[in-house]
């Protein structure tokens, strides 16, 4: 295996206690969806970014992804990022910055 | 479904190769077809789509205005592109990658510039709408190397330009009397505006804010008075309600003396009277209102709203003050356009991947139109209109 290739197979087993709640199939593509649909609205549906920020692995990349997660979860108040908890666990948040961080579904 | 679509599409795009009859533009649209980059074309006395056109970019969140002909569209892509189409031959005219990031753009009162407001790098930029070739660029620098996002861009009368900073908590108004030396003017507004309008007249242009209840208001025909909130603490303190989907000013429209204005982290639609600026009433929804559009007539005002609750329509009447029906026309209710007079609306459901045609007399469904996630419709009666 190339180190290119074991790079996403470390970062994946760095993050393993979120790797091991991962949503099933169907859940991950309702997750997927709302990402690159809802979440889209703000931050680009190829998360590029717009009226939110970049949600590209480059941009993500120093950043704590606990921290991401709870944005998630919780919002960040005196932003427009609202909380999204009524949609989502909070493992599923932590799924969905895991995939940000590496290579978002399509 | 996917194949039964990919094979009328194809069937579509067959049809165009068949000269179009000699014809007007006065009952043409488009549908923008978001994750594929493409526009149906469509005609709204027949109800039907007559060409399809590929290559467009990423057009999330993208926008059209026409030129005032209604024979070419401008389309504005988050990607930055900028595309000029031509209704009538059906195909792309010129293209253009004209920034980073771009969220929308308008066209000056002569036709002759259309302008872009671009997320990355924040600003506006001029192009001549013959050629798409760059006239001149407005940085949104609102401080020493700050530059801010690009929001609510207005055409108004005597080819100027009016826009909000989304990071700079202000007002710009750009005068484009000389394409190549544009000058601008700054008016404070107020914490976060995250979008705008002119209204039908061309008189005010309105700036919704996001980081406190209210609207910063400037009147165009005496700006040097500054721009001014109106429906301040709309909210009273009342804790809000998260916001899943900002809501969008264009494509509103006064109706019977009075604006209707979706409030923001809560499920009302805000009702102001023009002539005094005051709020006048406030009408429940069900849900972040998102497009609040009166029809042309101004007897109805439809709603729709943010996620998670974009499969619901809202109807008002304005004469009653409520909302007279409701409905869950289908799934990622996006956006909608009223045909000129008003008979029809046509409205994107995203998901379900079809443009949904209703009478809104009777609310009755009249036809629907297949296309791919399709997002903005956008129909050439706006050539005509102030603001759009």
């Amino acid at each position: 295996m190339s180190p290119n290739k074991l790079l996403p197979l470390l970062v994946l087993l760095a993050v393993a206690p979120a790797w091991a709640s991962e949503p099933a199939p169907a859940r991950q593509k309702e997750l997927v969806h709302l990402v690159r649909q809802d979440c889209g609205s703000c931050h680009g549906m190829t998360l590029q970014g717009g009226l939110g920020p970049s949600l590209l692995p480059a941009d993500l990349r120093d950043k704590p992804a606990e921290g991401l997660a709870a944005t998630i979860y919780y919002g960040r108040p005196g932003t427009p990022m609202p909380p999204w908890k009524q949609f989502m666990s909070e493992a599923e948040a932590q799924w969905i910055v895991d995939k940000l961080m590496s290579e978002f579904p399509q | 479904m996917k194949l039964i679509l990919s094979l009328f599409l194809a069937a579509l795009l067959g049809a165009c190769a068949t000269p179009q009859p000699l014809r007007g533009t006065g009952d043409l649209g488009l549908v923008i077809e978001r994750a594929t980059g493409h526009v149906t074309l469509v005609n709204t006395s027949s109800r039907q789509p007559y060409a399809r056109i590929a290559g467009l970019g990423d057009l999330s969140h993208a926008s059209a205005v026409y030129s005032r002909d209604g024979r070419y569209a401008f389309i504005f892509g988050r990607d930055g592109g900028l595309t000029k189409i031509d209704l009538l031959e059906g195909k792309i005219v010129k293209r253009v990658i004209q920034a980073g990031n771009a969220i929308g753009g308008s066209i000056s009162q002569d036709g002759r510039i259309v302008v872009a407001q671009n997320y990355t790098p924040g600003g506006i930029k001029a192009f001549d709408a013959e050629t798409l070739e760059l006239l001149a660029e407005v940085p949104a620098e609102y401080a020493p190397g700050q530059f801010s996002k690009v929001v609510g861009l207005a055409d108004s009368p005597g080819n100027k330009f009016v826009y909000a900073l989304f990071d700079g908590g202000e007002i710009w108004v750009t005068d484009f009397s000389n394409p190549r030396q544009p000058t601008t003017q700054r008016y404070p507004a107020g914490k976060q505006p995250y979008d705008g309008l002119v209204t039908p007249d061309g008189r005010y242009f309105l700036a919704g804010l996001f980081g406190e209840d209210g609207v910063a208001m400037l009147d165009l025909w005496q700006p040097e008075k500054g721009a001014r909130k109106i429906l301040e603490n709309y909210g009273r303190g009342e804790e809000k309600l998260p916001v899943f989907k900002m809501p969008h000013l264009r494509g509103w429209s006064v109706a019977q003396g009075k604006a209707y204005l979706p409030a923001i982290g809560r499920h009302e639609v805000l009702v102001v009277d023009v002539a005094t600026w005051k709020e006048v009433g406030r009408i429940p929804v069900r849900g972040q209102p998102v497009f609040v559009m009166a029809r042309p007539d101004g007897r109805q005002v439809w709603v729709n709203f943010a996620f998670p609750d974009n499969g619901k329509m809202d109807v008002i009447d304005t004469l009653a003050g409520k909302v007279v029906h409701a409905f869950e026309p289908g799934k990622g209710i996006l956006h909608m356009e009223f045909t000129p007079r008003g008979e029809n609306i046509w409205l994107s459901a995203r998901d379900d991947h079809k443009v949904l045609i209703y009478d809104t007399a009777r609310f009755t469904k009249q036809g629907e139109i297949a296309a791919d996630s399709p997002s903005g419709i956008f129909f050439t009666a706006r050539a005509a209109r102030i603001g759009f």
